[in-house]
């Protein structure tokens, strides 16, 4: 009997069995073993929250392997890792690794200025940020195996992934109703590859999982991201910024499997302490914005 | 014929999208009171973890053991952990199914894969069945009441059959994607178990 590995169908699948579920950031396997007991589909190993990273300054790198290792070691969900836009090596380490999913991100600082990495040859999968239906079909066509907004990673403002959700959702909405004839200048001009557009609009969804991120902070912000039609959510520096991580943790997880309930959404809002004090997007210089990572 | 699906995380909308294809009434399952009325149960592939926390926490073990006993109920990877009696760790799980399972049994996602089988009882048996396998678990044991469906073997090394797929009266427990691979035929086979 032959298996076939690295295939897109199981690079797709996996972001597929994530579906409706809860991907949190956590810098140490202690953070990771509460995520894990709140409910999260899978982690993100990261040195520094974004938050820290926006705090801290500098050029932003992947972590350090052995960090990644511990806490691939501490949980038995799948754990991802961030890798620079571009960053071809650190991609090739991660894999080698062994991590489950790996997210070439805009919060890291970009180390190619025109390019994104080909993702094809690698045979763990990719997450990509987006902020528009173009951005995420170039991701795509990369090999990228699932998509997530950018939102405004470490700000605690869902503005952003809010504008970027509606953005791909929205345009997605118009492909369905826009004729045949008229998909290749319309690839052109939103700078996509035209099979993958004649893709989106029969199936009418992205063709593969959607996930929402950046500056959700509360289960309300999931529970929003949920009805504005996204497969799932990250949650980045908001829950280990915030005073109670592990409760707010598990009501993120309830909020976003229950999203259209709001009794229960009422439920597991209450009480759940301080949240991360975060900075408004609109008080943000262009500098120092990372949604704009990318190409 | 209602058949539910367990929606509390994972690919539960591609099982739904195979029941419309076959022209099945679906339903949503969240919360114990959306059990009623239903024939069957699919619980789909996602996180054991994290759908035994919130069956837990929404009040849902109990009530799933209780439509187990008389209507059929199948679990797909996750589910057919959940499903089992034993996953050789700490977590909630049904005990439904007099199985052992031993969860991402192949390794991670490096690791997973696609693969033909050769499925017993379905229709058409000879044609392979195209299967995914993702951080897949695989049945250990299985105790004198299951039937073993399909299994793993030949060029990978292992010196025994790896079972991938049984049955124990209206319980079914595969450990890959049918939902995935827009063959059918286990979804009828399921069909055919909560109408009988």
């Amino acid at each position: 009997m032959e298996k076939e590995r690295g295939t897109f169908a199981v690079k797709k699948g996996l972001a597929q069995m994530l579906k409706g579920g809860v991907i949190m950031d956590v810098v140490t396997p202690e953070h990771a073993r509460i995520a894990e007991e709140a409910g999260a589909v899978a982690v993100m190993a990261l040195e520094r929250v974004p938050a820290d990273i926006r705090a801290h300054g500098g050029v932003a790198r992947m972590s350090d392997p052995a960090l990644i290792e511990q806490i691939m070691e501490s949980v038995t969900i799948p754990v991802m890792a961030k890798c620079r836009i571009g960053h071809f090596v650190e991609a090739q380490i991660l894999e080698a690794l062994g991590v489950d999913y790996i997210d070439e991100s805009e919060v890291l600082t970009p180390a190619d200025e025109a390019h994104h990495i080909d993702k094809h040859p690698f045979r763990i999968p990719f997450v990509c940020g987006c902020r528009d239906l173009g951005e995420a079909l170039r991701r795509i066509g990369e090999g990228a195996a699932m998509i997530r907004t950018k939102g405004e990673a470490g700000t605690g403002d869902v503005i952003e992934a809010v504008r970027h959700a509606r953005a791909v959702l929205g345009e997605i909405r118009k492909l369905q109703n826009t004729p045949d004839e008229e998909l290749m200048t319309y690839s052109k001009q939103i700078g996509a590859p035209f099979e993958l557009v004649r893709e989106t609009k029969e199936l009418g969804r992205l063709p593969v999982v959607n996930f929402a991120a950046g500056g959700l902070a509360t289960p309300a912000d999931a529970a929003l991201m949920m009805q504005l039609g996204v497969d799932g959510v990250f949650v980045g520096s908001g829950i280990f910024k915030s005073g109670d991580p592990a409760r707010r943790a598990k009501a993120i997880v309830e909020a976003t499997t229950h999203f259209d309930n709001p009794e229960i959404l009422a439920e597991v809002s209450k009480g759940l302490g301080e949240p991360m004090i975060g900075i408004g997007v609109s008080d943000l210089p262009q500098a120092e914005r990372l949604a704009v990572r990318g190409w | 014929m209602k058949i539910g699906v367990l929606a509390l995380q994972g690919d539960f909308a591609e099982h739904r999208a195979v029941l419309d294809t076959l022209g099945v009434e679906a339903r949503e399952v969240r919360l114990p009171s959306q059990l009623e009325g239903l024939d069957g149960l699919i619980i789909p592939g996602g996180e054991s973890t994290t759908i035994g926390k919130l069956a837990t926490t929404y009040g849902l073990i109990e009530p799933l053991r209780r439509f187990g006993a008389s209507q059929a109920i199948w679990g797909t990877c996750a589910g057919a952990i959940f499903l089992s009696c034993d996953a050789q760790r700490r977590q909630p799980l049904l005990g439904l199914m007099d199985i052992t399972v031993e969860r991402n049994a192949f390794g991670r996602q490096v690791e997973s894969f696609e693969a033909d089988l050769s499925i017993a009882g379905i229709e058409d048996p000879r044609r392979p069945f195209h299967a995914i396998f993702i951080r897949a678990p695989l049945i250990l044991h299985t105790g004198p009441d299951v039937t073993v469906m399909a299994s793993l073997s030949g060029s990978d090394g292992a010196s025994e059959p790896r079972v991938v797929a049984a049955r124990q009266g209206r319980m079914l427990a595969t450990s890959f994607h049918p939902e995935l691979t827009g063959d059918p035929r286990l979804h009828r086979y399921f069909m055919a178990m909560a109408d009988g």
